[in-house]
């Protein structure tokens, strides 16, 4: 086990499989930094320090700094991947998911179906999401309910270090389009990480980071760790709490959540993500379609409001979800009637 | 053509203003008051305010993340704009923008804009309307697209010159080349050799270069250009070769300039040091005035950060507000 930061994990993860695997390359904006500049290319790196030293590891053929254009940036990673290599490409905002929506809904995410299951596109799309930083409504968001939405797309939200290290090596070698979200606020938390060269999280399996009997409470993300606060601060009251982390939003684990709920038969979703259509909704009806005999209250969600995301700190505060609030509605269930 | 004593102090206080207003965030924003990414505008003052001096109420602007200066050159209050950088409900956007997202559709200034590329094709909307209003006594109503060097690598920005020229548009697109997107270098990421109103050209619009450090130079050129595009004559583009003095967002440790470079860019390419320089060598304006117009500044200035700091915060009732309906 190595102490490591979560973008270092990125980063450390990423350069071990482009040593390993020649066909994996990286390509985003400002990946390189400094390209064309007196600096020089790696005079800064990467804004969220997560492709340091790259370039020069592994050269400017497999380290792509690209212009601004996200439509070609995952327009090419389709095309490189289409053609045997194994890009991963990052968006430096999520948000940005929005100059280049086609080419990763129409194009990449489709691929494998409309050509008859006789191509693959195992592409890695990282990008930065999350809230926290007063950016306001174009460099915040939250953007897996969006994605998950999407057939086709594969879709993983890491929590922790260790978490970062197994799935995104599990999203290099995957042969399908993988969304990679990396919430902003994390990237400085440190974590144990396993050393083991293959160490690998498969997809579609959530983790039991608490377990209690009385709650269950479905999160990942930044989220997840305000989660965990609430049940260690219920369970000195003698409530327990599961508290899965989601890991990956698709594949979803369904039954990770199915069987906590068949225990608990309370259910609260919380997520940084708007409410409407979302993963909250998503989980909500799953639990009322599957598990209605088990449940002792309707599932909660714990969700920010329908409103883009607010500038100003009290404005932001209020929109997202906080401990006390995922504590509000733990308690929302637990009492019911 | 000669501008009047008034029409000089008035450019100069707009520049003035605009610089002081950044070099005194650049201060505070380091105290921490301030929240989220602020982009700061110094260094291309002139071009802000050489495009804008030509422009009235009805002519439109958009701009971008760096968008402080287009907003304080097209005529966004000053205090307001403070308010909403200090995150106030009394702010151009009561606090639910900030620096990223401030418009004032009222003066024609319709945002500045957080997602890189984005603005060319919304200029090119306010064009069209322009065109569809016909031209009043002095020709058409104009919509500017401020972009950087970096955003002009944007499909988007491809498409709305393209869209531009298709529909004769009257939309003006200003390139400011600070010769930076982020941390690279425009040689690098434009493959014209950084040469960016040539592009334009290929589109089929006229296109004009001048030096964006040079108050004088950029207001010649645009009332070449603005006669241009209000006589009809469709969509046209100008480069604008210019300088930013800070950081690509305060924070930024600057590894990719050269030695020196920074010292260099303050003392050589200041377009406020540059139009001092002109005007009392021609005998048009006397430091005594201009250095009037400095301390006017700074006093509104500090007039702007003493009523932001002190106007109301929001409530998390206001989260729920300016939107079509909440869950
Ligand atoms: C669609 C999109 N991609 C990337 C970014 C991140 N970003 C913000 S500003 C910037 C550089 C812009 O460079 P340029 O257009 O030259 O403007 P300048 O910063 O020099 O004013 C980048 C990459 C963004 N905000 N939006
Ligand atoms: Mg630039």
């Amino acid at each position: 086990m190595a102490q490591m930061m979560y973008r270092d994990a990125v980063l450390s993860t990423i350069a071990e499989e482009m040593a390993r695997d020649p066909s994996v390359v990286v390509l985003g904006e400002d990946v390189v930094g400094g390209m064309g500049t007196a600096g020089g290319p790696e005079a800064i790196g990467g804004i969220w320090s997560t492709s340091t030293g790259l370039f020069g590891q592994f050269g400017a053929n497999r380290v792509i700094d690209t212009p601004i254009s996200e439509s070609a940036i995952i327009g090419a990673a389709s095309g490189l991947a289409l053609s045997g290599k194994r890009p991963v490409a990052e968006l430096m905002f999520a948000d940005f998911i929005g100059v280049c929506l086609d080419q990763i809904w129409n194009q990449m995410g489709k691929f494998r179906y409309m050509f008859g299951g006789k191509s693959k596109c195992p592409a890695v799309i990282r990008m930065a999401y999350g809230a926290g930083y007063n950016a306001a409504a174009q460099h915040s968001q939250s953007v897996h309910q969006i994605l998950t939405g999407m057939p086709g797309l594969k879709v993983v939200m890491p929590s922790t270090p260790a978490d970062v290290k197994g799935l995104l090596r599990t999203a290099i070698r995957d042969d399908d389009p993988v969304i990679f979200l990396e919430h902003k606020a994390l990237y400085g938390m440190s974590g144990e990480v396993p050393d083991d060269p293959d160490f690998m999280i498969p997809f579609g399996h959530a983790r039991l980071t608490r377990a209690g009997q009385d709650v269950t409470i479905v999160s990942s993300g930044l989220l997840l760790g305000f989660c965990e606060a609430v049940a260690d601060k219920l369970a000195a009251e003698g409530i327990g709490c599961d508290v899965i982390d989601l890991r990956t939003t698709s594949p979803l684990d369904e039954e990770a959540i199915l069987d906590s709920v068949e225990v608990t038969g309370r259910l609260v979703v919380v997520d940084e993500a708007p409410p409407r259509c979302g993963l909250a909704a998503d989980l909500c009806a799953l639990v009322s379609n599957k598990a209605f005999a088990s449940l002792k209250a309707p599932p909660e969600a714990v969700t920010p409001p329908h409103t883009p995301i607010p500038f100003a700190r009290e404005l932001e505060s209020a929109y997202l979800p906080s401990v006390d609030k995922i504590e509000a509605g733990v308690r929302k269930v637990l009492g019911w009637r | 053509m000669q501008l009047s004593r008034d029409a000089l102090l008035r450019a100069y206080r707009r520049m003035k203003v605009i610089r002081e207003f950044e070099e005194r965030l650049h201060v505070e924003i380091m105290t921490g008051e301030i929240a989220g990414f602020t982009h700061l505008y110094c260094g291309q003052e002139a071009v802000a305010v050489g495009v804008c001096e030509h422009l009235d109420a009805a002519d439109k602007i958009i701009s971008t993340h760096r968008g402080h200066g287009h907003c304080l050159a097209k005529g966004c209050d000053v205090t307001a704009m403070m308010k909403e950088i200090w995150g106030s409900r009394e702010g151009l956007g009561k606090g639910k923008g900030g620096s990223m997202h401030i418009a004032d559709i009222e003066v024609g200034m319709l945002g500045a804009n957080g997602i890189v590329g984005a603005g060319a094709p919304i200029a090119v909307g306010a064009a069209l309307s322009a065109k569809i209003d016909g031209p009043g006594p002095d020709g058409l109503r104009v919509s500017i697209a401020f972009s950087g060097d970096g955003a002009c690598n944007q499909g988007t920005t491809f498409e709305a010159m393209n869209f531009a020229v298709v529909t004769q548009a009257p939309c003006i697109f200003v390139f400011e080349n600070n010769h930076y997107s982020e941390h690279t270098g425009v040689d690098y990421a434009v493959g014209t050799a950084g040469d960016i109103a040539s592009r334009a050209e290929a589109f089929g619009m006229k296109a004009w270069r001048a030096d964006g450090t040079d108050f004088f130079a950029v207001h010649d050129t645009m009332r070449e250009v603005l006669a241009h595009v209000r006589a009809g004559n469709g969509p046209a583009a100008v480069e604008f070769d210019t300088e930013r003095f800070f950081g690509h967002f305060e924070g930024d440790p600057q590894r990719y300039r050269g030695p020196g470079e920074l010292d260099r860019i303050r003392a050589e390419r200041d377009c406020l040091k540059k139009f001092r320089a002109s005007v009392t060598a021609a005998g048009l304006l006397g430091d005594a005035d201009l250095d009037a117009v400095d301390s006017e500044s700074l006093d509104a200035i500090e007039a702007a950060v003493t009523a932001a700091r002190a106007a109301a915060r929001p409530t998390a009732e206001d989260v729920l507000t300016d939107v079509y309906i909440s869950y």
